[in-house]
Protein backbone atom coordinates (compact mmCIF):
# COMPACT_ATOMS: atom_id res chain seq x y z
CA UNK A 1 0.00 0.00 0.00
CA UNK A 2 1.43 3.33 -1.07
CA UNK A 3 1.73 6.15 1.40
CA UNK A 4 -1.07 8.69 1.07
CA UNK A 5 -0.23 11.69 -1.06
CA UNK A 6 0.85 14.95 0.53
CA UNK A 7 -1.66 17.58 -0.68
CA UNK A 8 -1.12 21.22 0.29
CA UNK A 9 -2.76 24.46 -0.87
CA UNK A 10 -0.90 27.45 0.55
CA UNK A 11 0.04 31.07 -0.12
CA UNK A 12 3.64 30.57 1.01
CA UNK A 13 6.42 29.44 -1.32
CA UNK A 14 7.75 25.87 -1.19
CA UNK A 15 11.32 24.57 -1.10
CA UNK A 16 11.84 21.81 -3.65
CA UNK A 17 14.80 20.19 -1.85
CA UNK A 18 12.91 20.12 1.45
CA UNK A 19 9.88 18.53 -0.21
CA UNK A 20 11.97 15.83 -1.93
CA UNK A 21 13.67 15.09 1.40
CA UNK A 22 10.27 14.85 3.10
CA UNK A 23 8.94 12.50 0.41
CA UNK A 24 11.90 10.11 0.56
CA UNK A 25 12.82 10.32 4.27
CA UNK A 26 13.83 6.97 5.75
CA UNK A 27 13.19 5.01 2.53
CA UNK A 28 15.59 2.93 0.45
CA UNK A 29 13.05 1.35 -1.91
CA UNK A 30 12.66 4.40 -4.16
CA UNK A 31 14.43 4.32 -7.53
CA UNK A 32 13.51 7.73 -8.94
CA UNK A 33 11.63 10.94 -8.30
CA UNK A 34 9.85 12.81 -11.07
CA UNK A 35 9.30 16.52 -10.53
CA UNK A 36 7.45 19.37 -12.17
CA UNK A 37 7.60 22.98 -10.97
CA UNK A 38 5.19 25.47 -12.54
CA UNK A 39 6.41 29.08 -12.50
CA UNK A 40 4.73 32.44 -13.25
CA UNK A 41 5.80 33.60 -16.74
CA UNK A 42 6.59 37.28 -17.16
CA UNK A 43 4.51 37.64 -20.33
CA UNK A 44 1.07 36.58 -21.52
CA UNK A 45 0.25 36.74 -25.21
CA UNK A 46 3.43 38.75 -25.74
CA UNK A 47 2.45 41.41 -23.16
CA UNK A 48 4.45 41.87 -19.97
CA UNK A 49 2.62 41.02 -16.74
CA UNK A 50 3.43 42.44 -13.31
CA UNK A 51 1.40 40.13 -11.07
CA UNK A 52 -0.78 37.02 -11.00
CA UNK A 53 -3.55 36.16 -8.54
CA UNK A 54 -4.58 32.55 -7.94
CA UNK A 55 -8.12 31.94 -6.69
CA UNK A 56 -9.46 28.52 -5.67
CA UNK A 57 -12.47 26.71 -4.24
CA UNK A 58 -11.46 25.71 -0.70
CA UNK A 59 -12.62 22.19 0.08
CA UNK A 60 -13.23 21.11 -3.48
CA UNK A 61 -9.60 21.89 -4.35
CA UNK A 62 -8.18 19.49 -1.79
CA UNK A 63 -10.79 16.90 -2.71
CA UNK A 64 -9.96 17.14 -6.43
CA UNK A 65 -6.21 17.00 -5.80
CA UNK A 66 -6.57 13.96 -3.53
CA UNK A 67 -8.59 12.19 -6.19
CA UNK A 68 -6.05 13.00 -8.90
CA UNK A 69 -3.20 11.78 -6.66
CA UNK A 70 -5.00 8.52 -5.78
CA UNK A 71 -5.56 7.84 -9.48
CA UNK A 72 -1.88 8.42 -10.24
CA UNK A 73 -0.70 6.21 -7.36
CA UNK A 74 -2.92 3.35 -8.53
CA UNK A 75 -2.29 3.74 -12.24
CA UNK A 76 1.52 4.08 -12.10
CA UNK A 77 2.11 2.16 -8.86
CA UNK A 78 3.77 5.21 -7.34
CA UNK A 79 5.44 4.99 -3.94
CA UNK A 80 4.58 8.56 -3.03
CA UNK A 81 3.15 11.81 -4.38
CA UNK A 82 3.49 15.45 -3.33
CA UNK A 83 1.17 18.13 -4.73
CA UNK A 84 1.67 21.70 -3.50
CA UNK A 85 -0.28 24.51 -5.16
CA UNK A 86 0.05 28.15 -4.21
CA UNK A 87 -2.85 30.63 -4.07
CA UNK A 88 -3.06 34.40 -3.64
CA UNK A 89 -0.78 37.09 -5.05
CA UNK A 90 2.25 35.96 -7.07
CA UNK A 91 4.84 37.75 -9.22
CA UNK A 92 6.68 36.72 -12.39
CA UNK A 93 9.32 34.13 -11.53
CA UNK A 94 7.42 32.87 -8.48
CA UNK A 95 6.68 29.18 -8.04
CA UNK A 96 3.03 28.18 -8.60
CA UNK A 97 2.87 24.42 -8.29
CA UNK A 98 5.07 21.49 -7.28
CA UNK A 99 4.41 17.94 -8.42
CA UNK A 100 6.59 15.08 -7.13
CA UNK A 101 6.08 11.38 -7.89
CA UNK A 102 8.40 8.59 -6.79
CA UNK A 103 8.58 5.01 -8.00
CA UNK A 104 11.05 2.12 -8.20
CA UNK A 105 11.88 2.98 -11.83
CA UNK A 106 12.09 6.16 -13.92
CA UNK A 107 9.26 5.53 -16.38
CA UNK A 108 6.56 5.33 -13.72
CA UNK A 109 7.99 8.36 -11.90
CA UNK A 110 8.11 10.49 -15.07
CA UNK A 111 4.77 9.32 -16.50
CA UNK A 112 3.13 9.72 -13.11
CA UNK A 113 4.41 13.30 -12.87
CA UNK A 114 3.12 14.17 -16.36
CA UNK A 115 -0.27 12.59 -15.61
CA UNK A 116 -0.57 14.55 -12.36
CA UNK A 117 0.14 17.98 -13.87
CA UNK A 118 -2.00 17.33 -16.96
CA UNK A 119 -4.99 16.31 -14.85
CA UNK A 120 -4.43 19.02 -12.27
CA UNK A 121 -4.58 21.67 -14.98
CA UNK A 122 -7.99 20.50 -16.18
CA UNK A 123 -9.71 19.16 -13.03
CA UNK A 124 -8.55 21.16 -10.00
CA UNK A 125 -10.59 24.32 -9.27
CA UNK A 126 -7.96 27.07 -9.55
CA UNK A 127 -8.28 30.28 -11.57
CA UNK A 128 -5.51 32.67 -12.59
CA UNK A 129 -5.88 36.39 -13.10
CA UNK A 130 -3.06 38.35 -14.71
CA UNK A 131 -2.25 42.02 -14.18
CA UNK A 132 -0.52 43.63 -17.13
CA UNK A 133 2.10 46.35 -17.09
CA UNK A 134 -0.50 48.89 -18.29
CA UNK A 135 -2.63 48.22 -15.18
CA UNK A 136 -5.37 46.18 -16.86
CA UNK A 137 -6.33 42.76 -15.51
CA UNK A 138 -7.70 39.65 -17.22
CA UNK A 139 -8.69 36.15 -16.19
CA UNK A 140 -6.64 33.51 -17.96
CA UNK A 141 -8.61 31.50 -20.53
CA UNK A 142 -8.56 27.73 -20.27
CA UNK A 143 -6.44 26.27 -23.04
CA UNK A 144 -7.84 23.69 -25.43
CA UNK A 145 -4.34 22.19 -25.51
CA UNK A 146 -4.57 21.40 -21.79
CA UNK A 147 -7.83 19.49 -22.26
CA UNK A 148 -6.25 17.57 -25.13
CA UNK A 149 -3.20 16.70 -23.00
CA UNK A 150 -5.41 15.40 -20.20
CA UNK A 151 -7.57 13.40 -22.61
CA UNK A 152 -4.49 11.51 -23.83
CA UNK A 153 -4.46 9.76 -20.46
CA UNK A 154 -8.06 8.56 -20.88
CA UNK A 155 -10.95 9.02 -18.48
CA UNK A 156 -10.46 9.79 -14.83
CA UNK A 157 -12.80 7.89 -12.56
CA UNK B 1 -29.29 26.28 -0.72
CA UNK B 2 -25.78 27.68 -0.69
CA UNK B 3 -24.47 29.16 -3.94
CA UNK B 4 -20.81 29.96 -4.63
CA UNK B 5 -19.30 31.95 -7.50
CA UNK B 6 -15.64 32.06 -8.49
CA UNK B 7 -13.37 34.14 -10.76
CA UNK B 8 -15.24 36.28 -13.31
CA UNK B 9 -18.60 34.79 -12.35
CA UNK B 10 -18.04 36.18 -8.84
CA UNK B 11 -17.12 39.58 -10.26
CA UNK B 12 -20.20 39.72 -12.48
CA UNK B 13 -22.66 38.51 -9.82
CA UNK B 14 -21.09 40.95 -7.36
CA UNK B 15 -20.44 38.52 -4.49
CA UNK B 16 -18.91 35.10 -3.95
CA UNK B 17 -21.62 33.48 -1.88
CA UNK B 18 -25.35 33.67 -1.33
CA UNK B 19 -28.12 31.63 0.24
CA UNK B 20 -31.33 31.11 -1.67
CA UNK B 21 -34.51 29.14 -1.11
CA UNK B 22 -34.81 26.81 -4.08
CA UNK B 23 -38.20 27.45 -5.71
CA UNK B 24 -40.54 24.51 -6.06
CA UNK B 25 -40.23 22.91 -9.48
CA UNK B 26 -36.52 23.61 -9.99
CA UNK B 27 -34.74 20.28 -9.88
CA UNK B 28 -31.67 20.50 -12.12
CA UNK B 29 -28.59 22.69 -12.56
CA UNK B 30 -29.89 23.94 -15.91
CA UNK B 31 -33.21 25.02 -14.36
CA UNK B 32 -31.35 26.70 -11.49
CA UNK B 33 -29.26 28.74 -13.95
CA UNK B 34 -32.35 29.88 -15.84
CA UNK B 35 -33.93 31.00 -12.57
CA UNK B 36 -30.75 32.69 -11.30
CA UNK B 37 -30.46 34.79 -14.48
CA UNK B 38 -33.60 36.62 -13.41
CA UNK B 39 -32.22 37.59 -9.98
CA UNK B 40 -30.15 40.59 -11.13
CA UNK B 41 -28.45 42.07 -14.20
CA UNK B 42 -25.16 40.80 -12.75
CA UNK B 43 -26.46 37.24 -12.53
CA UNK B 44 -27.77 37.52 -16.06
CA UNK B 45 -24.39 38.73 -17.32
CA UNK B 46 -22.52 36.01 -15.38
CA UNK B 47 -24.51 33.23 -17.05
CA UNK B 48 -24.79 34.88 -20.49
CA UNK B 49 -21.95 32.78 -21.88
CA UNK B 50 -23.25 29.40 -20.76
CA UNK B 51 -20.64 27.48 -22.70
CA UNK B 52 -17.96 28.95 -20.40
CA UNK B 53 -19.74 28.17 -17.12
CA UNK B 54 -18.79 25.07 -15.14
CA UNK B 55 -20.67 23.77 -12.10
CA UNK B 56 -19.98 21.66 -9.03
CA UNK B 57 -22.63 20.22 -6.71
CA UNK B 58 -21.33 19.45 -3.22
CA UNK B 59 -17.73 19.80 -4.49
CA UNK B 60 -18.11 17.33 -7.37
CA UNK B 61 -18.20 18.41 -11.02
CA UNK B 62 -21.78 18.48 -12.28
CA UNK B 63 -23.60 18.79 -15.60
CA UNK B 64 -26.76 20.71 -16.63
CA UNK B 65 -28.75 17.53 -15.94
CA UNK B 66 -27.45 17.05 -12.39
CA UNK B 67 -30.31 16.91 -9.89
CA UNK B 68 -30.19 19.40 -7.01
CA UNK B 69 -32.02 19.87 -3.73
CA UNK B 70 -32.36 22.74 -1.28
CA UNK B 71 -29.63 21.23 0.94
CA UNK B 72 -26.93 21.28 -1.74
CA UNK B 73 -23.91 23.54 -2.15
CA UNK B 74 -23.78 24.57 -5.80
CA UNK B 75 -20.74 26.38 -7.21
CA UNK B 76 -20.39 28.12 -10.57
CA UNK B 77 -17.04 28.99 -12.15
CA UNK B 78 -15.18 29.28 -15.47
CA UNK B 79 -13.06 26.44 -16.89
CA UNK B 80 -10.17 25.89 -14.47
CA UNK B 81 -6.72 27.38 -15.15
CA UNK B 82 -4.44 26.15 -12.36
CA UNK B 83 -1.05 24.50 -12.56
Amino acid sequence: MADPALIVVQSADFNVSDEIARLTAGRTDIGGIGSFIGVVRGTAGGRPITAMTLEHYPGMTERALSRIADQAITRFDLQGVTLIHRVGALAPGDNIVLVLACAPHRKAALDGTAFLIDWLKTRAPFWKKERFADGTEAWVDAREADDAAARLWGDLA
Amino acid sequence: MKLLYFAWLRERVGHGEESVALPVGITTVAELITWLRGRSPGHDMAFAHGRLVRCAVNEDFATPDTVITDRDEVAFFPPVTGG
